[in-house]
């Protein structure tokens, strides 16, 4: 076993405030401030524009030493009015970071003194989220976001047949297949956060100050009154739960499931849909499982036996262990830089019937993963480009997948979702182990 | 001359001015946004651009803060512990940000961190960090250590230096705090408290005092950091210019060789904004001179090897120094001309970190036959910035601390054909239709040196002249600069 240590080596995780960057560009006509200084937004920006290739506009209240001291409260005011004054968002997004929560700002209190000063303000949804750095990770913030945006702008009304989606932190690639699946069951559900569009926009010569796209706030509004809420992710607390958030105010039923990676939980959301909406999955989805399924077997003695390390977010690194199990892939090492009792016991389960137990890691670092690949003699790293150093190190592929991929090109664009998704990530991960046997053999094949 | 107007937040006004004199082909300048919010950018005659200050609170600075300043600067010595003390951002964001090339050990490359959590905030980080510092360095047994304080670090008040004392006398090496709270300023505060904690190392902090004989023909490079194995490059020319390198700060360097730096003859400074404090706290107590040169362009760079030549005085190296420029400037000037031949003509916009890395790009464009018609920078100070307007064509606007907006409808506005900066204004200039050159941390091809120069005009080359633009529809930018290729 490594040894524990009280320091990290490499994170596996971001901080919490970037989660919240996340999910409010996933709402149409928004803009995010961030209360602190000025480093911690241009470090985001550049990390998530490293990823996703897009300008990534976040403001910051650029608090200095005075305010650190005396109080960013004025600060905050006069950086939402310069953002309101050049960007003109219907949605501002204000997250706090460790600064601004160490020095005690009340940022609730500055907004309403503002609008008191201010009364065109009041005509911008302005929803404050408290996500210091110090506690949790992006998804704690990602999700603290989401929940905060309904408690702002959902209402109640009469019930219409509407499905609400939170798919969690998903791919623009994924969003757009998830809307499509909906679609073929008659369904256009909210969507939030939807970054598809806003994380993976069009060109046309000219720079919008906002990216078009994302969820519409009238459809935010409405989301109380939908039938339904499918999300995706089983690992948070209730409190950060948009579903939950929903069912418990406005009575919308809400139906969790883990992220539909891989075959099994993929089944799990078509079968929700069946149920929540009475129809059949079309036969459009369905040959896309019935080939999915001839891929698995015509490429299961390539993959059988391998030992993977899969890293990431906790509600991935669950969905992507599924479908390595599916596969015939030794999961030898599931890693995750967040991660409580839930996801280990999610892993628990779904390993336990193996020949071979994993290392279970919560709450780890690289460094820690590392170690664990090591003695676990892995031959295959699947995860973000972060541990590529890992791969290096080692002497062996990764398959670059998840969040980021700050070495590669086209991370917005990987499929991961769905049984197209998981037919994806079969020829990914076949693929590179053939090329790296081939590689090894030294003498080039002809035919496979 | 028209007036370019901009649409700027309030306080950012005087960030922005303009050379005087006439700018060839100029564009036809769009007016946008209310009256009130926009600022006429005109002639200034007299220098005088607000800058080195606080950032404008929502304004998207495209600036870090001191922490990224102090962290970029240091963490290039490749066999010190770099131990970052907060909350996991700062150290996630900045593991191996860089890319500084290392010759032998490379625990620079990995990214230590307290990670601070709530309890740590309350109670504080003092035990933590004690507990982090002492079990980091029995692992990887680093020469020494240097601990980044960030924001909240500041804020709780641990005793950095009391810690840090007691861990160097515990294990018998540099234990060295950086004082990097990221409020405490700019980038600029940040280069500052680095320079700070590296002259703790050298000479023992001091204790060592002047040399009397520096070791001969010896030269500290300052301000290189490796990126793509520059510093390799530099290094192989005053090597067989025949002058040897005591240390480098902080591309490729070691703490060793940091420590004995007070015995080199010169100090030799690029990347001024970030280690001419060094220099001068140097001279002030080593009495070692310092220059400033720059390896950008074939103009700055061999100029800078005949001002190190020149200091020594020595004809041998005066000599061996003329020859390699001879030899390497001819090597690079027939494929030069292919790209001049296609380039001339062609408008370009600046905007980096530092200000000093902009005047050596302005040289480098005009030796493409191109002309600069942007200027600025994230950190500049007033003389940095006069030094900028001396060398820019009239009519060239000069800007600091800019922010994405403004940028683009300076690109917009100006006609400019590609623009020059960081991972961050990549996809800006992507959108309008702009070729892209980085110029920063994430660059994988040496623009240092003849051969850096090579590279600069090729990369500059095969973003203009790719076929892509044509498929990308232009609709706002200025008449007459539709035709890249």
């Amino acid at each position: 076993m490594a040894k524990s240590f009280v320091s990290t080596t490499n994170p596996c995780r971001l901080c919490r405030p970037l989660g919240a960057c996340l999910a409010f560009r996933g709402v149409e006509d928004s803009m995010v401030l961030l209360h602190g200084s000025q480093g911690c937004s241009t470090y985001m920006r550049r990390y998530i524009s490293s990823h996703f290739r897009e300008p990534v506009d976040i403001a910051s209240s650029a608090l200095s030493e005075n305010q650190a001291v005396y109080g960013g409260a004025a600060n905050l005011k006069q950086g939402i009015r310069n953002v309101v004054a050049k960007y003109s968002p219907a949605v501002l997004g204000v997250a706090t970071t460790c600064l601004a929560e160490t020095i005690g700002d009340d940022v609730r209190m500055a907004i309403s003194e503002l609008m008191e000063e201010e009364p065109a303000l009041r005509e911008i949804t302005i929803v404050p989220v408290s996500t210091p750095s110090y506690n949790g990770g992006h998804m704690d913030g990602f999700n603290d976001a989401c929940v905060a945006i309904l408690e702002n702008c959902a209402e109640s009304g009469d019930q219409r047949g509407e499905i609400n989606l939170f798919p969690g932190f998903v791919s623009p690639a994924d969003l757009r297949y998830l809307k499509e699946v909906m679609a073929s069951f008659g369904v256009a559900p909210m969507v939030l956060p939807d970054i598809s569009d806003t994380l993976d926009g069009v060109i046309d010569g000219s720079l919008n100050r906002i990216p078009t796209g994302g969820a519409r706030l009238a459809d935010i509004r409405l989301a109380g009154s939908s039938a339904a809420s499918i999300e995706f992710g089983q690992t948070f607390p209730e409190s950060q739960s948009p579903a939950l958030f929903l069912e418990k105010r406005f009575g919308v039923r809400a139906e969790r499931l883990p992220l539909p990676i891989g075959i099994r939980y993929s089944d799990l959301f078509f079968e929700s849909l069946e149920r929540l909406t009475g129809r059949a999955t079309s036969e459009i989805h369905r040959n896309e499982r019935g080939r999915l399924v001839d891929a698995m077997v015509d490429a299961h003695k390539y993959l059988f036996g391998k030992r993977a390390v899969i890293y990431g977010d906790a509600d991935f690194v669950i969905a992507m262990t599924s479908f390595l199990v599916d596969l015939g892939i030794q999961p030898v090492v599931c890693a995750s830089g967040g991660g409580g009792a839930d996801y280990l016991a999610d892993l628990e389960a779904l390993t336990s019937p193996l020949e071979e137990t994993p290392a279970l890691l919560a709450r780890t670092d690289f460094d820690d993963i590392r170690e664990h690949s090591r003695e676990a003699a892995a031959n295959l790293l699947i995860g973000s480009s972060k541990g590529n150093h890992i791969a290096r190190e080692l002497g062996i592929p990764l398959v670059r997948i998840g969040y980021p991929i700050h070495d590669r090109f086209g991370g917005q664009r990987i499929l991961h979702a769905g049984y197209r998704g998981a037919l994806n990530l079969l020829d990914l991960l076949t693929n590179t182990i053939i090329a790296r046997e081939e590689a090894e053999l030294g003498h080039g094949y002809s035919y496979m | 001359m028209s007036d370019i107007r901009l649409d700027v937040i309030a306080g950012r006004e005087r960030h922005i001015c303009r050379k005087a004199g006439a700018i060839s082909k100029a564009g036809s300048f769009s007016e946008t946004g209310a009256v009130s919010d926009v600022v006429a950018v005109s002639e200034a005659r007299a220098p005088g651009i607000t800058c080195d200050t606080d950032s404008v609170a929502g304004a998207v600075s495209q600036r870090a803060c001191v922490f990224c300043g102090a962290r970029v600067v240091i963490n290039p010595i490749a066999d010190a512990l770099h131990l970052i003390h907060g909350p996991i951002g700062c150290s996630a964001y900045t593991w191996d940000i860089r890319g500084s090339l290392s010759s032998g050990p490379e625990l620079h490359r990995l990214s230590f961190s307290t990670d601070l959590r709530e309890y740590d905030v309350i109670f504080g980080g003092e035990k933590k960090l004690y507990a982090a510092l002492t079990e980091l360095i029995a692992k990887h047994s680093p020469k020494g250590a240097f601990v980044y304080s960030t924001c909240i670090v500041g804020i709780i008040g641990d005793d950095l230096k009391a810690v840090c004392s007691k861990v160097a006398e515990e294990t018998g090496i540099p234990v060295i705090p950086v004082q990097s709270e990221g409020f405490r300023g700019n980038k600029n505060a940040g280069y500052k408290a680095a320079c700070e904690a590296l002259f703790r190392l050298i000479g023992d902090g001091g204790q060592a005092g002047r040399i009397k004989a520096p070791v001969p023909l010896s030269i500290n490079i300052l301000g290189d950091f490796n990126l793509a194995g520059e510093l390799w490059i530099i290094r192989d020319y005053l090597d067989r210019m025949g002058i040897s390198v005591v240390a480098n700060i902080s591309g490729d360097s070691r703490v060793e060789q940091v420590a004995m730096a007070h015995t080199a003859a010169l100090n030799v400074v690029q990347c001024s904004g970030s280690m001419t404090h060094l220099a001068k706290m140097m001279k002030a107590h080593y009495g070692i001179p310092y220059i400033r040169v720059s390896y950008l362009g074939l103009e700055d760079m061999s100029g800078s090897l005949r001002e190190i030549a020149a200091f020594f005085n020595d004809p041998k190296v005066i000599q061996q120094t003329e020859r390699l420029i001879e030899e390497e400037t001819a090597a690079v000037e027939p494929e030069l001309e292919f790209y001049l031949e296609r380039l001339k003509g062609k408008k370009a916009a600046v905007y980096v970190g530092g200000a000093f890395k902009a005047v050596s790009l302005i040289k480098s464009f005009r030796a493409l036959g191109m002309q600069v018609a942007v200027v600025g920078s994230q950190t500049g100070k007033q003389k940095d910035y006069e030094e900028i307007r001396c060398e820019s064509d009239g009519g060239t606007v000069i800007i600091d601390d800019a922010n994405p907006l403004e940028l683009a409808q300076l690109m917009e506005s100006l006609g400019v054909d590609i623009f020059v900066g960081g991972v961050k204004e990549r996809p800006v200039a992507y959108k309008l239709g702009v070729a892209f050159c980085d110029h920063n941390h994430e660059r994988k091809k040496p623009l240092e040196g003849y051969t850096g120069m090579l590279n600069f005009a090729r990369e500059v080359y095969s973003s203009i002249a790719s076929p892509v633009w044509d498929w990308v529809p232009r609709p706002r930018l200025a008449e007459g600069s539709l035709n890249h290729g």
